[in-house]
């Protein structure tokens, strides 16, 4: 009788040799597969090399630039328009912001907060809402009813009162910001998480998984969240120019950053206040920096949203 | 479904309640008082007026005759900061015109991102895809503080085609400017979420089994794919809509439209207590119902989910 | 006589009790459409006159209502409801004559009971007004009593004699006491419309006004639209038909919709002005404002060691370069400033302060000489914290002083930025170690700004205390010419610098050249009647 294995699989040993060397090769993991995906994608890795870029410029760009992000040019305050403009002989690659500080130095202290703020930001919020959602999707009943109606309730706040007094209480840090923020992002994960769930948890993997004695937590961790990994990796990119927007407009109400420090948020506001006057480069380089890693979020966000598909081809 | 509406509205009513003690709270927490000014208010002159309003009761009996208010006469109360003009009037001003450029702009942002996100993923990686990726990513980036003065600038100043703000009762030339800059980023996270979802369900086992029966395309997108597709999205809607009453803040303010948004954010920075609680009251129950909405189309959606 | 003399005799009447400032001058044509279309930056308070506490309200107020006088594009006293007034021998009793064709809107005449019934509402705990300290500054006689409660309101120094003539009576002699009327919380109010709609009287439809414009539109956060009022005494030489507050909060918004035509007059945004006046010369305006810009210390027990010592103080005073910040961060023509009172104030003459006689430079070497006496260098460096609210020019000045501060003293330099209403509760508990401050006068006098400086005043953030100040501006009160007491506690304020004077204010306003031409750059408290401008035709 012919083996069905022999001609099915070429890779069957024919002699002792071959079967010694197929020991040494491993089995291939899922997650193997993925990152083999991710890798493969080009636009997903041009991006993580552009995000590389920014996160060196924000953490050693000041190495480039004798100026630090506080101190006044006198000459040049008061006429920014006209001897402020970005130049590369006198060190001022930006150019000056408004009040005559050095814009290049400032744009690099502002990626570090706002990269800072976007990517922890974002990270507290998919990891707490993620596991908050997928709890109260598969729990189900009332537990999931009294979970949803505190979120509901926490959406509902007046956000305004609630940061005034996070700063009352822990003063002007950059702590205060990433809870102040941290503390309303996870509610929209949390609710999209649970929506994936409730499908999900009707699934007859879940079925089988239950039936088999499968305690309930086990089954969210290696069930549930795996599944729903794909639309938390695009809200999750969703989520990072969100952050730094909150955080710019906390900025904008007085609340956020404070001077000298500065963010995109509050550069970007600034120049677009100036736009109008002639000094159009005080809104293009933080704005450049923006887009350019909102673009990079993006691109890797779908793909690993693309790898991570189990039933991607 | 009936029974499950019943229940909800029945949670709601102490989900509102703990809302709005929660938010009195807070308020009453924050430093400083609807009554500081510049020119502080010798101590006498400010008791007068705290009595008169009012606040140099306790904390809890506040909150009972507040709640007594609106239970039995349905009155908000007065604002201490705009002295013409009781919460009531307000809310009725304000929120007929945070309403209508807000359904305009959440109905456009659906119907459009969504469009763009089923298109991009029926034909991804084609041309389709990166131009319907690109606009919506190039509506993102700029936030919408940034978006509505350069709107202004093209719009009024260098084209002349639209007025720079007011309302004017609602005339479509003062709404389209708003709608615009408040529509554009949620429609872009809505034709991404829209696109990927999209994605993920083309590969699943029962469209490939509708397409091996040979149902055309347009058959699976419409009557098999939508709807598992939109789950994310329609999870996605709750948020959206409070992002955007807080967001229309910033279109009150840059177009002068007269919403609410601008009176609940600034109502905290003036601490004008009786105009933050009503907007609260009134902006949480829209939520709450909101999400109770999104939770019925879940069940439609999905008919295995049990409500 | 027949009607026409008497109408003649009538109108010389009234041409030599109120020059006729309203109407436009001689052959001057005017435009057609005279609508002024005006931007404010917040939503108004009230357009009660009791109840109104804010600029933009009391733009409105004024404009609506009318008070005893009036002031002129100069901003000296014109008659307004009231003709002239005697003073008694003791200097304590005002005798108002009222003009007697004064309406109200709804053709009821102006009366002296509604001036009467108008200030004891001001003072009466009841209306719960947040100006009811204003009767005081007048110095009504038992203002105190009555706005405790503790006296009828019958007992304010206030009555009307007769319909048209109203007795003021006041504690102590007031010099500057008629100054007093031109304020919004002294107009009249029609007690009858308050009687019938209660809060709601001030909606338009409900409200009755006795000034050259009647409420006709009010779409909060939007805009108000105020339209001429026929009733009004002067209406015949009122031009301008209809007035329109837009309430647009970003300012470089409101710039843009000023360039496309849809405002009349905008405020220039920081910094703006020299680029906005080389593009628009004709548009672009800037004139002195009754308004000082300074940094408080905080003297008070919890305050910082190291400012308690008077060198510090001068040292941080005098490092900071206010050409700099007039000349290149605020860029509107304001004025540096060594003293705390205004140059600009009517009868003030500002007194040369030691300090502003040097250059900077000799300032700076004096501010590190004094540092270094004082104990402070680079192996004891100072630190403080600097508050202020949130707005792009405060930020921008902390940013500038700071930098002068550190560059040149090598002090370092916390700033602190907190939303008006955190900022004032923290100012006014004296939780600050400097902190900004501001001060636009009540009334054209020198006194409106130096009362600040005394122990007893609840407007002294610093918590600074001198007994020889306190003297010296008492007996200014009553004193004839009291600008020597001023110059000598000036003097006082140089030496012991409790705060440091900045700068002082300037309107800066794009302005349609149409309507330039009548507005009243001269008055410093920018009390500025609608009745009073005109468009002139492009």
């Amino acid at each position: 009788m012919s083996n069905g294995l022999t001609t099915l699989n070429p890779q069957q040993p024919k002699t002792a040799a071959m079967a010694e060397r197929m020991a040494e090769v491993k089995g291939r993991s899922l997650w193997a597969d993925a990152r083999a995906r991710f890798l493969r994608n080009k636009a997903a890795m041009i991006s993580v090399v552009v995000l590389g870029a920014v996160f060196v410029f924000a953490f050693l760009g000041h190495l480039l630039t004798p100026y630090d992000n506080e101190t006044i040019d006198w000459n040049v305050l008061g006429k920014v328009k006209e001897l402020g403009k970005p130049s590369l002989e006198n060190g001022h690659y930006f150019g000056y912001d408004d009040s005559g500080r050095d814009l290049f130095a400032r744009v690099v202290q502002g990626t570090q907060v706002s990269l800072m703020v976007g990517v922890i930001g974002a990270a507290i919020a998919v990891i707490v809402g993620t596991i908050y959602g997928a709890v109260a999707g598969y729990l189900g009943g009332r537990i999931d009813s009294v979970m949803m109606r505190f979120v509901d309730i926490a959406m509902s706040v007046p956000y305004m009162f609630v940061l005034i007094l996070l700063l009352v209480v822990f003063g002007r840090s950059i702590e205060m910001i990433f809870v102040g923020i941290g503390l309303t992002a996870w509610l929209d994960m949390s609710r999209i998480v649970r929506g994936q769930t409730l499908s999900i948890k009707n699934k007859e993997f879940i079925e089988a998984a239950v039936a088999t004695g499968v305690p309930s937590f086990t089954i969210i961790r290696r069930h549930v969240v795996p599944n729903l990994l794909g639309v938390v990796v695009v809200y999750a990119t969703l989520l990072v120019p969100q952050m730094i927007l909150t955080e710019s407009f906390i900025s904008f109400l007085g609340l956020g950053v404070q001077e000298p420090l500065t963010s995109w948020g509050a550069l970007i506001s600034e120049g677009t206040s100036t736009m109008n006057y002639g000094t159009l480069w005080q809104l293009f380089f933080p704005l450049a920096f923006f887009v350019v890693t909102i673009f990079a979020f993006f691109f890797i966000g779908d793909g690993l949203r693309d790898a991570l598909d189990p039933k991607d081809r | 479904m009936l029974s499950f509406i019943i229940r909800r509205v029945a949670i709601a009513i102490p989900t509102l309640l703990l809302l709005l003690i929660i938010s009195f709270w807070l308020m009453q927490t924050a430093p400083g008082g609807p009554f500081n000014s510049e020119r502080p208010l010798p101590p006498q002159v400010l008791a007068n007026i705290e009595a008169k309003y009012g606040l140099d009761q306790p904390m809890w009996k506040q909150l009972i005759d507040y709640l007594k208010g609106i239970v039995t006469q349905f009155d908000f109360g007065p604002s201490y900061k705009y002295k013409d003009r009781s919460v009531n009037d307000i809310i009725a001003q304000g929120f007929p015109v945070t309403l209508k450029y807000g359904v305009i702009s959440f109905v456009l942002a659906i119907v459009v991102g969504g469009a763009l996100g089923i298109a991009a993923a029926i034909r991804q990686n084609s041309w389709l895809d990166y131009f319907a990726v690109g606009i919506t990513i190039g509506a993102q980036v700029l936030p919408n503080f940034v978006m509505a003065p350069i709107l202004i600038l093209v719009f009024t100043l260098w084209l002349g085609w639209l007025p720079g703000g007011g309302w004017n009762g609602g005339q479509w030339d003062h709404v389209i400017m708003p709608v615009i800059a408040l529509s554009t980023s949620y429609m872009a996270s809505i034709a991404r979420l829209t696109r990927s979802s999209m994605l993920e369900v083309l590969r699943s086992n029962f469209i490939r089994t509708a397409r091996a029966k040979g149902l055309p395309d347009r058959v699976i997108i419409w009557r098999h794919a939508l709807k598992p597709t939109i789950l994310p999205v329609v999870s996605y809607l709750g948020p959206a809509f409070v992002g955007m009453v807080t967001g229309s803040f910033i279109i009150d303010s840059i177009f002068s439209t007269g919403g609410v948004g601008y009176f609940y954010v600034n109502a905290a920075f003036n601490r004008d207590y009786a105009v933050m609680m009503g907007l609260t009251f009134l902006l949480g129950s829209m939520t709450i119902l909101f999400n109770m909405v999104v939770d019925i189309l879940y069940a439609w959606i999905d008919p295995k989910i049990r409500l | 006589m027949n009607v026409s003399t008497k109408s003649i005799l009538l109108a010389s009447a009234l041409a030599l009790a109120s020059p006729a400032l309203a109407a436009a001058p001689e052959g001057v044509a005017l435009a057609d459409d005279q609508t002024f279309t005006y931007r404010v930056l917040d939503e108004h308070s009230s357009v009660d006159p009791q109840i109104v506490e804010d600029v933009s309200g009391s733009e409105i107020v004024r404009d609506l209502f009318e008070g005893l006088y009036n002031q002129d594009a100069d901003g000296n006293l014109v008659p307004g409801v009231a003709l002239s007034h005697t003073v008694s021998d003791d200097k304590l009793t005002y005798t108002f004559t009222l003009r007697p064709e004064a309406k109200w809107s709804d053709g009821n005449p102006v009366t002296a009971q509604d001036f009467v019934f108008g200030w004891q509402r001001l003072a009466d705990p009841e209306t719960a007004s947040p100006y009811q300290w204003y009767v005081e500054v007048m110095g009504l006689a038992n203002a105190g009593p009555v706005m405790a409660g503790e006296a009828p309101l019958e007992d304010l120094g206030v009555r009307a004699i007769d319909d048209h003539t109203l007795e003021v009576t006041l504690s102590a002699p007031l010099a500057y006491f008629p100054l007093t009327t031109t304020h919004a919380s002294t107009f009249p109010s029609p007690k009858w419309v308050i009687d019938e709609h209660g809060a709601d009287w001030i909606k338009p439809g409900n409200i009755v006004s006795n000034g050259a414009y009647v409420l006709t539109e009010h779409v909060p956060q939007e805009r108000s639209v105020r339209e001429r009022n026929p009733m009004y005494w002067d209406n015949d030489n009122t031009v301008i038909e209809k007035v329109a507050a837009l309430v647009i909060n970003d300012e470089n918004v409101a710039l843009t919709r000023f360039l496309a035509g849809e405002l009349d007059r905008t405020e220039v945004p920081a910094g703006q002005y020299p680029s906005l006046k080389d593009q628009y010369p004709d548009t672009a305006l800037s004139f002195p404002r009754l308004c000082n810009y300074y940094f408080n210390f905080n003297l008070s027990d919890g305050g910082p060691e190291a400012t308690k010592d008077v060198r510090v103080r001068q040292a941080l005073a005098y490092a900071v370069d206010r050409d700099i910040i007039v000349e290149n961060v605020l860029q509107g023509g304001q004025f540096p400033a060594y003293t705390f009172t205004p140059a600009a104030t009517a009868g003030f003459e500002q007194p040369a302060t030691e300090y502003s006689t040097w250059t900077q430079e000799e300032r700076n070497a004096k501010a590190k000489e004094l540092l270094a006496e004082a104990g402070y260098g680079p192996d004891n460096p100072l630190s403080f914290s600097y508050l202020y609210n949130t707005s792009e020019a405060h930020k921008k000045i902390a940013i500038a002083v700071s930098q002068m501060w550190k560059q040149t003293l090598g002090v370092d330099i916390t700033l602190e930025n907190q939303e008006w209403q955190t900022f004032l509760e923290t100012r006014g508990n004296h939780d600050f170690e400097i902190a900004r401050g501001a001060w636009c006068g009540d009334y054209n006098e020198a006194s409106t700004f130096l009362d600040l400086v005394q122990t007893s005043s609840g407007y002294n953030d610093a918590a600074y205390s001198n007994a020889e100040v306190d003297a010296l501006l008492a007996e200014a009160k009553s004193m004839e010419d009291p600008q020597a007491n001023y110059t000598r506690v000036e003097e006082i304020i140089a030496e012991e610098m409790p705060i440091i004077p900045i700068y002082h204010y300037a309107g800066v306003f794009m302005m349609n050249p149409s309507i330039a031409g009548s507005w009243p750059v001269q008055n410093v408290e920018q009390n500025w009647y609608s009745k009073d401008l005109y468009k002139v035709a492009e």
